[in-house]
């Protein structure tokens, strides 16, 4: 017998959530989500790969239009996902889907995106690992581990020393509680990502303070999931 | 805390208080949330579900496969029509409504996931038939919805709530068990006799393997809701009658979790086993998936 894992009542009698799969639907939505969070605004263009059981049952269970829709920036109980291919062409969003063996390593219900806006572009992975709960998972190449179960910030910048400081003592001033820290590093290109959780959202002000340091590339605010 | 069905009872009884009561406390002190705000949420999740029935017994469901044909509405119009099923006017319609919601879902309509979204139609088809028969209030259904959620929560801490993890008893016979106690509640039953219909309603969806023809949450899970409706009535008339179950309610979970962790792995989600793996089921599963390719061509 487990110990509780400190589970809400409304884990139970809930989510609220735009059928058939918690999985393939509502986690696939989540991923959209997120991954147009971490972009920084909607994309024109939107490769979206599909792995495992996401492309080989995804169709029945709308895990394309629920991806589409996260992309749109909506969430798992918005009744328009059945309709976001429509609305994707209405906003300005062309995408393309394509099935492909990312390995067994993989989580069975993975997603790769490659978004683009003009010259911007980024590559995004990430998995839906259960009870609409989700794992983004590579960010540019980047192994990273990003749920959305928190307040989360997302700084790319130069490798070099004294950056973690630079960070964590503006939070400290700020009051701002972190709850977990990560750092991955691209050795070759001298680039790294910090992820960190917070307790509380991080304000404007401060995100607009991190963009200012000449080594940070750029700063992502990513909400916590709700529902 | 919810780790055990005995523990709630007796907490109920010691406090001489329902057992909705128990668990609302118990979620004010973990979440720091009051409890105006508990109850708003968990009216919008009422609301939400009576939007689901109404929509699903409205017209005929579309579903993303076709596979199910709008079974809901067709019955819904049949009992209505007849006034002479045999389940009886309340048990009929709260199977037409328990199709109505997978059937939704299954059309990708939103709906509360209780405790799964392939076993979503089950507490709202108990709970908005209760109150159809019985005049409850909304508020008095919201309170239902706290005592199934613990009972759900005692469920997920000792076994586990998913399909792929413990088969179809797992999903749609813990669904049954949490709206069977929460109806007992409801119709003024002792927090025991609401122990005892979980058990009898458990028991009688023990093994019950989860076989979703071509993997899709459509044949036979809405169906199956329509069963573990008709478990839950009978295990709630049971109870209230004081009939008991000779296995306590933990102990019944605890044999669903072994259950499960022996399950073969192609009886838990896979689509390889049982109804899924039927010369039938094959063949609407390919034809399926041919159809699906055909469409798999992109907007550009």
């Amino acid at each position: 017998m487990e110990n509780t894992r400190g589970l809400s009542i409304f884990d139970i009698i809930g989510p609220i959530m735009v059928g058939p799969s918690s999985s393939h639907t509502a986690g696939a939505v989540r991923l959209g989500l997120v991954a147009r969070s971490i972009f920084g605004k909607q994309p024109d263009f939107a490769v979206i790969e599909l792995h495992g059981s996401f492309a080989e049952t995804g169709r029945g269970h709308g895990t394309d239009r629920a991806l589409v829709a996260g992309l749109l920036g909506m969430e798992p109980s918005d009744e328009q996902i059945p309709s976001s291919f429509q609305l994707a062409r209405e906003a300005g969003l062309k995408y393309i889907f394509k099935n492909v063996d990312l390995g067994e390593s993989q989580h069975p219900n993975t997603v790769h995106f490659l978004l683009s806006s003009g010259d911007h572009k980024m590559e995004i992975a990430g998995s839906s690992v259960g009870g609409g709960m989700i794992a983004i998972t590579r960010l540019d190449g980047f192994p990273v581990n990003l749920t959305a179960e928190f307040e989360t910030l997302l700084i790319i910048g130069d490798d070099r020393p004294g950056t973690i400081n630079a960070i964590t003592a503006r939070l400290y001033e700020e009051h701002i509680n972190v709850a977990f820290f990560n750092v991955s590093r691209d050795q070759r290109g001298g680039q790294a990502i910090m992820i960190i959780e917070t307790d509380d959202p991080i304000p404007v002000e401060l995100m607009e303070y991190f963009t200012s340091f000449n080594w940070v590339h750029a700063v992502r605010r990513i909400p916590r999931l709700k529902e | 805390m919810f780790t055990s069905i005995q523990f709630l009872i007796e907490q109920a009884e010691k406090l001489q208080q329902p057992l909705h009561e128990i668990v609302i406390q118990f979620e004010i002190s973990s979440s720091g949330r009051t409890r105006e705000s508990l109850t708003a949420d968990m009216t919008r999740r009422l609301d939400t579900m009576r939007s689901s029935v109404e929509k699903g017994l409205a017209g005929p469901v579309h579903t993303l496969s076709s596979l199910s044909k709008g079974n809901a509405y067709k019955y819904y119009s049949a009992i209505n029509h007849s006034h002479n099923a045999l389940t009886g006017p309340w048990l009929s319609r709260a199977i037409a409504r328990a199709m109505a919601v997978g059937e939704v879902n299954a059309g990708m309509g939103c709906i509360v996931a209780t405790p799964t979204a392939g076993a979503a139609g089950i507490l709202p088809a108990v709970l908005l038939s209760l109150q159809e028969a019985r005049g409850f209030s909304d508020s008095q259904l919201v309170d239902a919805l706290f005592t199934a959620g613990g009972i759900g929560i005692v469920i997920v801490n000792r076994a586990n709530i998913s399909g792929a993890a413990g088969g179809c008893q797992a999903e749609t016979g813990s669904a049954a068990a949490m709206a069977a106690a929460a109806a007992v509640e409801l119709l003024g039953g002792t927090p025991q006799q609401s122990a005892h219909a979980v058990a009898l309603a458990l028991s009688n969806q023990l093994g019950l393997v989860c076989d979703p023809v071509a993997g899709l949450v459509e044949v036979p899970c809405i169906l199956r809701n329509a069963g573990a409706v008709s478990q839950c009535f009978t295990a709630v008339d049971l109870a209230m009658a004081g009939v008991e179950s000779l296995i306590p309610a933990d102990e019944v979970i605890d044999a669903m979790e072994r259950i499960g962790g022996r399950m073969d792995e192609r009886f838990r989600e896979t689509a390889q086993g049982g109804l899924a793996a039927t010369p039938t089921g094959r063949a609407l599963a390919q034809a399926f998936w041919k159809q699906a390719r055909g469409e798999n061509t992109n907007d550009l």
